[in-house]
């Protein structure tokens, strides 16, 4: 019984949703507005075929390549500064002003530096998402635990085996919040830095369709970009659940307390 | 009268109220005294642990008692993390901070002005810092530069308005309910990762290039991170708390503004916050891609004419742009807050 009412609580909307757009666009063909069959069918027949090795993948590797090397950078740097007093306040402004640029004014500059490339798509979605992890990790080494930190000092921990133990995991939590931030950082990065110079991607595809006005395949494009955000924040979710088990049930147990 | 009696000088009930308040007086001068003894080796011992905030927040200092009260040293005996003594710690510690971080400015701005010199990157794709500002301090004094920062700054703050007022009234709809936030939620999360720029062809078509296409991708963002905090705040009211707000016989409206609205305020404003900063993302990304007139707009059509001078100087005044939104929020936040606890504890340096 339960199970039926969560199911329901689950489908209710998205349906009752799906037949108000169903219904208004039964009568008159909006130019705007295709109706659910055309789109689903535009869908399949626009992301199906070569479309999908020549635009989506592409866009896919270089959104996964910035990704990667944004939590590799982000944490690096993280552990070092976060480790180092004096290396904090040195960088600390300096790192607050790169983070409050909006990271799309970059790819003018990335493209006059860099080129039009896969190298300047990649550097755009790294430069722009780098910094929440970056800035989280700092904050989660510096507020660790005083007597965690002292304790395995006293106990002779060595530095490779106390980042492991010690430092990773009291900072992991608030590495995770920056991670989720950067992720849709990344997705929005990725489909931007294709719209302005490129032949290529997402999208381009998207703008393209627009700008020749084939209005359902442009709709469809957008329902794709919503399905990667939704599936890239599900994957997070599973990640986060395995990684930081142990924090949820530290935390259970401590407010059951 | 019963007043009275809570207080701590119960047993001089009866006497003149002056000798109490005497008595009382003494009490907490012995008391003082024995605290700044016990603490004379603890605030030197303890200097470089201030940071560490996890043992002290059960020993939460008084902002009201006097700078040597035991208040301030909390129930453990040592030196808080907060509370005055912490903000003269601070202050000794926070000049060379200051100047370490204006070194690291410094030598980053030195970093840039060499890069083009030593060659290693092409001088007219990369001019020298001191061109760039420059050309900044040059825009300050001119008339396009300004109205491009207004323009900036009204799609911002247009967009922000909207989205902050729609996502709280929605937001505290949801929430109250407990069948709307399950017959919601699954809509939510799926519309919630969507990425706002996916809608900027469909804004171009419905909008062109006027200030609604940008006011649309703002709006989208930016809902959603305050309501997420909305919904996140009006989930953590006390239950004890409603409940005995309800025993008082308070209607569902004061409920609503004594206890759901303080309660949720902190996150209310951590989704201001954050959308303030993603609002004024999507408002240049709006400007430099589908050309609604702006800062953004003025970068493109600087880079496309190979005024590269120029177009460094403007990235640097959105830099600024952004800083200034950050801070400006996080005062609003803290006068806002001011009453609440997380804010009282830690007393600017």
């Amino acid at each position: 019984m339960t199970y039926i009412r969560t199911f329901l609580n689950i489908i209710a909307l998205p349906l009752i949703l799906l037949a108000i757009w169903f219904v208004s666009t039964l009568g008159e063909t909006s130019f705007f507005v295709p109706t659910p069959q055309a789109l689903v069918e535009t869908f399949f027949e626009t992301w199906t075929s070569e479309r999908f090795v020549s635009d989506v993948f592409p866009s896919l590797g270089r959104l996964m390549i910035g990704i990667v090397l944004s939590i590799l950078i982000g944490i690096g740097a993280g552990l070092l500064i976060g480790s180092f007093r004096w290396l904090r306040a040195l960088l600390e402004p300096t790192l607050e002003f790169f983070r409050a640029i909006p990271p799309p004014v970059l790819i003018p500059v990335i493209m006059l530096l860099i080129g039009i490339g896969d190298e300047m798509k990649v550097s755009v979605i790294v430069l722009g998402a780098v910094w929440p992890i970056l800035l989280n990790t700092i904050e989660g080494v510096r507020s660790m635990d005083e007597v965690l930190a002292d304790t395995s000092r006293t106990y002779g921990m060595n530095k490779i085996n106390s980042v492991r133990y010690l430092i990773l995991p009291s900072a992991m939590p608030q590495i995770m919040a920056g991670i989720r931030q950067s992720l849709s950082i990344a997705l929005i990065l990725m489909v931007i830095s294709e719209m302005f110079a490129s032949t290529e991607g997402l999208g381009f595809a998207i703008v393209q369709f627009q700008r020749s006005f084939a209005i359902p395949e442009m709709w469809s494009g957008i329902v794709l970009l919503g399905l990667i955000g939704v599936i890239l924040s599900f994957i997070f979710q599973l990640a986060e659940r395995w990684i930081l088990g142990w924090y949820h049930g530290l935390r259970e147990i401590e407010q059951a307390a | 009268m019963t007043d009275e009696r809570a207080r701590p000088g119960r047993r001089s009930r009866g006497k003149a109220p002056l000798d109490r308040d005497a008595e009382i007086h003494r009490l907490h001068r012995w008391e003082s005294s024995a605290a700044t003894d016990r603490r004379g080796g603890d605030i030197r011992r303890h200097t470089d642990v201030s940071t560490s905030a996890a043992l002290d927040i059960p020993t939460r200092p008084d902002p009201a008692a006097p700078l040597s009260s035991v208040a301030q040293s909390g129930a453990t005996g040592r030196a808080t993390t907060s509370g005055p003594g912490r903000a003269r710690r601070r202050r000794r510690r926070g000049l060379g901070t200051k100047a370490l971080g204006a070194a690291g400015v410094v030598g980053m701005l030195l970093t840039w002005e060499l890069l083009p010199l030593t060659g290693l990157v092409n001088a007219r794709f990369l001019p020298p810092a001191h061109e760039a500002i420059g050309g900044l301090i040059t825009n300050f004094g001119l008339t396009d530069f300004w109205v491009a920062v207004g323009d900036t700054m009204q799609a911002w703050a247009v967009g922000m308005i909207i989205a902050v007022v729609l996502a709280t009234v929605l937001g505290f709809i949801i929430g109250s309910s407990t069948f709307l936030r399950r017959f919601t939620n699954s809509t939510i999360e799926f519309l919630r990762p969507v990425p706002s720029v996916a809608l900027i062809p469909l804004a171009v078509l419905l909008f062109g290039v006027g200030i609604e296409s940008s006011l649309m991708l703002i709006v989208y963002a930016c809902f959603w991170q305050v309501l997420i905090q909305v919904l996140y705040g009006v989930a953590d009211v006390d239950a004890v708390a409603m409940n005995t707000a309800r025993s008082y016989g308070l209607g569902p409206f004061a409920r609503m503004r004594y206890v759901t609205f303080p309660t949720a305020l902190p996150y209310v404003m951590t989704g201001i916050r954050l959308a303030a900063a993603v609002a004024l993302i999507l408002a240049i990304t709006a400007q430099l891609i589908i050309g609604t007139p702006g800062l953004g707009a003025e970068i493109a059509s600087a880079q496309s004419g190979g005024n590269y001078i120029s177009m460094y100087a403007l990235v640097l005044a959105t830099g600024l742009l952004g800083v200034l939104i950050n801070l400006a929020m996080r005062i609003i936040e803290r006068k806002i807050l001011s009453w609440h606890s997380s804010v009282r504890t830690e007393v600017a340096a």
